[in-house]
């Protein structure tokens, strides 16, 4: 919106009305109390991954065969496990894995997702139905952690791999509600009146659709991203993602596995925080919808 | 712009020759696609300067006819010659051009307008777009614009939720009149609206209609609307044109059979006991058309004749037509 | 008001009733009364926002959560209905007072055929079997007009038309033979020639089972159709009440005359239709004085500020203050345009031209 000298009325300041849209979408977010819980976990857990270094006890590979396998206690809170590690500080930099895992794989399925989504479902059209739908259907068909697994495997282990393998395993549920949405909103009468106002396709697809399907994409990204932490939890305890000594979350959980009767905290810990992680990017998400949804006022 | 002067103008604005809009309906495995004829086979003129209103009830392809002018919907086939030139031909940036001449105004206030874009977003874009003024003077352009429909230049930087049904109906106007048209296509512009806002953008349309030389074809299913605001009618049924004449020649001696049903259905204020003629039963689905006559299965003068042979849309007298084989 | 000593098959006092939102209670109703006499017509007519449903949902007992009935009394065939239980409510409604809405699509469940379910809304409230409430639903098809009623029964909603949706939900509401039928919107959603059948209908229906109609409606044709008595309310309020005839001919409201004269007629040519300026206000926005003096042409000064009582004739009460010895007393308003952003017509002081 470019301002013009000989302008008959000027703007008014307290109109602007994308401030106005953002402060009552905040105080709509604000007045959703299980939002802002998982709001607030969410950002602590982003905050932890951070400064992981600053707020670890110890050092997360440092093995101390002195202390191997003990119970939470004053010096090592959560406990330590087999190798006589310090679980808190392993937890706490397994944060850093974890978050990376889910945003970054989500970031991909994003990246990927998002224009074909925006292009299949606006042209439509023989690739549309028999090719990207097609292998859609084909990768969905196959349970997610198969088909990460299968490409992680491929790819090699490693934890970028395993991010790479995961958002390909996220993309087509991208494409599918991407497309959905286009596909609802082409045929709505004010895309047909930007079209019959001689508006570009490209334009039409940018400005007008893409701002209207944020809502969901934003909630099925917040999904994913809780999806992605286990599927990435998962390789890891298969072996496929972080190697180690460096912790994860999954890769701590496998360990862990084998104690669960003399040892349980090895595994507690970090699946409780999983457990959290996931719940409160998901309630968060939840949030996030509602708040932009623009038919509440 | 009355009637008489109309009929001395020669000019056509727009001119329709066998239009026709089929869809295609179910199909899969074991299941015949179905053709639902939306349009079927439409002839007739927009002369420059009129108001042309369309009306019928619901399901007799008057919105699809709007939109295949506009070739918002592809013709299944027929000609649309706008100033002489066939306009079905044109694709891409050529038809990107000519929009510019004709606009449409949709029925739902709610849903024409984009909810996440300002007012001015949304007017500046397509002012840009055709580049109607120079880029300093969009904002100015646009706000007064909003003015001459009846809306404050604050509108400018208002969401579409902002508004009233009726100021967002404004907004369309306004988002229509932003390119300089020539024709606007009114489908159902004024039926989501309550009676004295109605009033309101009628008196709006007819004003700017003056002042900007616009032609109009303005579609809708209440009659005693389109009576009031055009200059010639057409009556579709299941998606033909039944009748074809001067406003005033309509509503005084209706033609069709069909159009005197409708017109008797309309609930008079000012009358209190009037002879109706009722119809029987239901439309029937344009999937399945009947035979001959389509008006034939709910015709009070049907005979076997009218089942068998379709009438044509002819001239019953000067300037007045209508497709009955029994017509006075 | 109105001669109380003949008895009504509904009476309602006063009426409040409006809605909680996070902090306070926003009043739409204010003070609406009305009576229908058994085997008559009532029509309450009026714009979006005007609190039309609201009223039918009152008197029904289905307001939303959120909504409440604040003052007033609902008395069918002198019972109140503001304070019976839902158990009670439940059993009076479909059974003596039915409804029928304006979508009847949205009514009817898609996955069971039209019998079925009116047959299960027979057997609630009568005691029959399966086979006789079957039976019960084929006399009702016969009677709203519903061509082979043996065979349609099995029919599922979406296979019917929109005006034989209407006929079955008629159906449905008549099954038990209510003494009061509300109708909210039943022909908007319609085209002209079947809203024409369906209007008969109802008035033949009226005709031969001596029931009582309330009709909701935003259409004066409609009203002109069906109406004995007309409540026409703006904002919340009822703003006049007559018989429909003297509605028309004799309209007093400055409101309802601007509705009436913003209609475009079939008769004659107009150029420019005479139009209310402005909208209706919001609900927190409302006038303190008369709900309707933003929009009012005639509006003196004391109607910004005081709220009329209904005056007039006790057969054709208006709110009002033209019609008040005050009137003529009143300081004339000077003010020009008022604050109303809406509209572009400018109205001078004539009335309802412009």
């Amino acid at each position: 919106m470019e301002q013009s000298q000989n302008l008959s009325v000027q703007k008014p300041k307290a109109q602007n009305p994308r401030l106005r849209m953002l402060k009552t979408m905040l105080e709509r977010l604000l007045q959703n109390k299980l939002a802002v819980f998982g709001g607030v976990v969410t950002f602590l857990l982003i905050f932890t991954a951070i400064f992981a270094p600053w707020l670890a006890p110890h050092d997360p590979t440092e093995q101390n065969y002195s202390a191997v396998l003990q119970a939470p206690s004053i010096e090592y809170w959560f406990g330590t496990d087999n190798l006589g590690r310090d679980i808190f500080s392993r937890v706490i930099y397994g944060a850093q894995v974890s978050l990376q895992a889910g945003l970054i794989s989500v970031g991909i399925a994003l990246i990927i997702g998002v224009p074909v989504g925006l292009i299949s479902g606006y042209y439509r059209g023989f690739i549309d139905e028999y090719i990207i739908m097609r292998m859609t259907d084909a990768m969905l068909s196959i349970p997610a952690l198969v088909l990460a697994l299968a490409l992680a495997a491929v790819l090699g282990a490693g934890l970028t791999n395993a991010m790479i393998a995961i958002g390909l395993v996220l993309t087509p549920n991208f494409v599918r509600l991407i497309r959905g949405e286009v596909l609802a909103h082409r045929e709505k009468e004010y895309v047909e009146a930007g079209k019959a106002s001689g508006i570009s396709d490209f334009s039409i697809i940018l400005k007008h659709i893409l701002p209207n399907t944020i809502a969901p994409i934003m909630v099925q990204a917040t999904l994913a991203i809780a999806a992605a932490i286990i599927v990435e939890a998962s390789l890891s305890y298969l072996g496929l993602g972080t190697q180690p000594p460096n912790p994860s979350w999954g890769s701590m959980l496998a360990t862990g596995q084998g104690y669960l009767d003399s040892a349980p905290w090895i595994a507690l810990f970090p699946g409780a925080l999983i457990f959290i992680t996931v719940i409160s990017i998901n309630l968060f998400g939840d949030g996030i919808r509602d708040m932009l949804d623009p038919k509440m006022k | 712009m009355t009637t008489a002067q109309v009929k001395q103008s020669t000019d056509n604005l727009l001119e329709i020759k066998g239009l026709k809009k089929y869809f295609e309906v179910g199909g899969g495995l074991f299941k015949q696609k179905q053709q639902v004829k939306a349009v079927d086979d439409l002839t007739f003129n927009v002369k420059k300067g009129e108001t042309l209103g369309i009306v019928g009830e619901s399901g007799c392809g008057k919105s699809t006819m709007g939109r295949a002018l506009l070739q918002l919907q592809k013709p299944t086939s027929g000609e649309v010659f706008y100033e002489g030139q066939d306009i079905a031909q044109l694709s891409g940036k050529q038809l990107r051009k000519l929009r510019k001449d004709i606009q449409i105004i949709f029925q739902d206030p709610f849903a024409s307008l984009n909810p996440r874009m300002t007012v001015g977003a949304m007017l500046t874009e397509i002012v840009a777009t055709h580049e109607i003024v120079p880029k300093k003077e969009r904002q100015s352009y646009v706000q007064n614009l909003l003015e001459e429909v009846g809306l404050k230049a604050e509108a400018y930087w208002k969401y579409p939720h902002e508004f009233s049904g009726g100021q967002r109906q404004r907004v369309s106007i306004a988002r229509a009149l932003a390119v300089q048209p020539k024709l606007i296509i009114c489908d159902e512009a004024v039926s989501a609206l309550d009676v004295s806002v109605q009033a309101q953008v009628l008196n709006l349309l007819q004003k700017l209609k003056r002042k900007h030389q616009l032609t109009y074809i303005f579609i809708s299913h209440d009659l005693s609307v389109v009576k009031h605001i055009s200059d010639r009618v057409g009556v579709m049924y299941l998606g033909k044109m039944v009748e074809l004449a001067d406003e005033d020649s309509i509503y005084e001696k209706p033609a069709h059979p069909y159009t005197q049903a409708l017109f008797s259905a309309i609930p008079d204020i000012t009358e209190d006991n009037k002879e109706r003629i009722q119809l029987k039963g239901d439309v029937p689905s344009p999937l399945n058309v009947p035979s001959g006559c389509r008006f034939h299965t709910r015709c009070p003068l049907a005979t076997e004749y009218c089942k068998q042979v379709d009438p044509a849309l002819e001239e019953v007298k000067e300037d007045h037509l209508a497709a009955c084989h029994y017509t006075a | 008001m109105k001669n109380t000593s003949e008895e009504y098959q509904l009476q309602v006092r006063g009426l409040e009733v409006g809605f909680n939102n996070k902090k306070n209670f926003t009043q739409i109703l204010n003070g609406v009364s009305f009576n229908v006499q058994k085997g008559e017509t009532l029509c309450i007519v009026g714009e979006s926002g005007c609190g039309k449903s609201l009223t039918s949902l009152s008197i029904m007992g289905l307001l939303p959560e959120s909504g409440g009935i604040r003052s007033g009394e609902i008395r069918f065939e002198g019972q109140d209905l503001t304070n019976q239980s839902m158990k009670e409510m439940s059993k009076i409604r479909g059974n003596e007072i039915s409804m029928i809405f304006q979508e009847p699509m949205t009514s009817l469940n898609p996955v069971h055929t039209v019998g079925k379910q009116i047959a299960e809304a027979v057997r609630i409230h009568r005691n029959v079997t399966k086979k006789e409430a079957y039976e019960r639903v084929v006399e009702m098809f016969e009677l709203v007009g519903i061509p082979s009623p043996r065979e349609r029964v099995h029919n599922y909603p979406h296979e019917m038309s929109g005006g034989m949706r209407q006929r079955v939900m008629i159906a449905m509401a008549l099954a038990c033979n209510p003494k009061l039928l509300i109708a909210d919107e039943p022909t908007t959603a319609l085209d002209v020639t079947i809203q024409a059948q369906i209007l008969d209908l109802l008035n033949e229906l009226k005709a031969d089972l001596d029931m009582s109609i309330v009709m909701i409606t935003h259409d004066l044709g409609v009203v002109s159709e069906m109406g004995d008595q007309v409540l026409v309310m703006y904002a919340g309020e009822v703003i006049e009440y007559t018989d429909s005839r003297s509605l028309f001919d004799n309209p007093k409201h400055p409101y309802t005359q601007g509705l009436i004269e913003s209609i475009p007629k079939l008769q004659g040519k107009t150029e420019e239709l005479p139009v209310i300026k402005g909208s209706v206000p919001n609900p927190d926005e409302m006038p303190s004085g008369c709900r309707f003096s933003t929009r009012c042409a005639f509006a003196k000064q004391e109607c910004f500020v005081q709220s009329p009582e209904e005056v007039g004739t006790e057969d054709h009460p208006v709110r009002c203050w033209m019609y008040s010895g005050e009137w003529q007393k009143m300081t004339p308003f000077e003010g020009g345009e008022s604050n109303d952003n809406s509209s572009s017509e400018a109205v001078d002081r004539q009335p309802i031209r412009d």
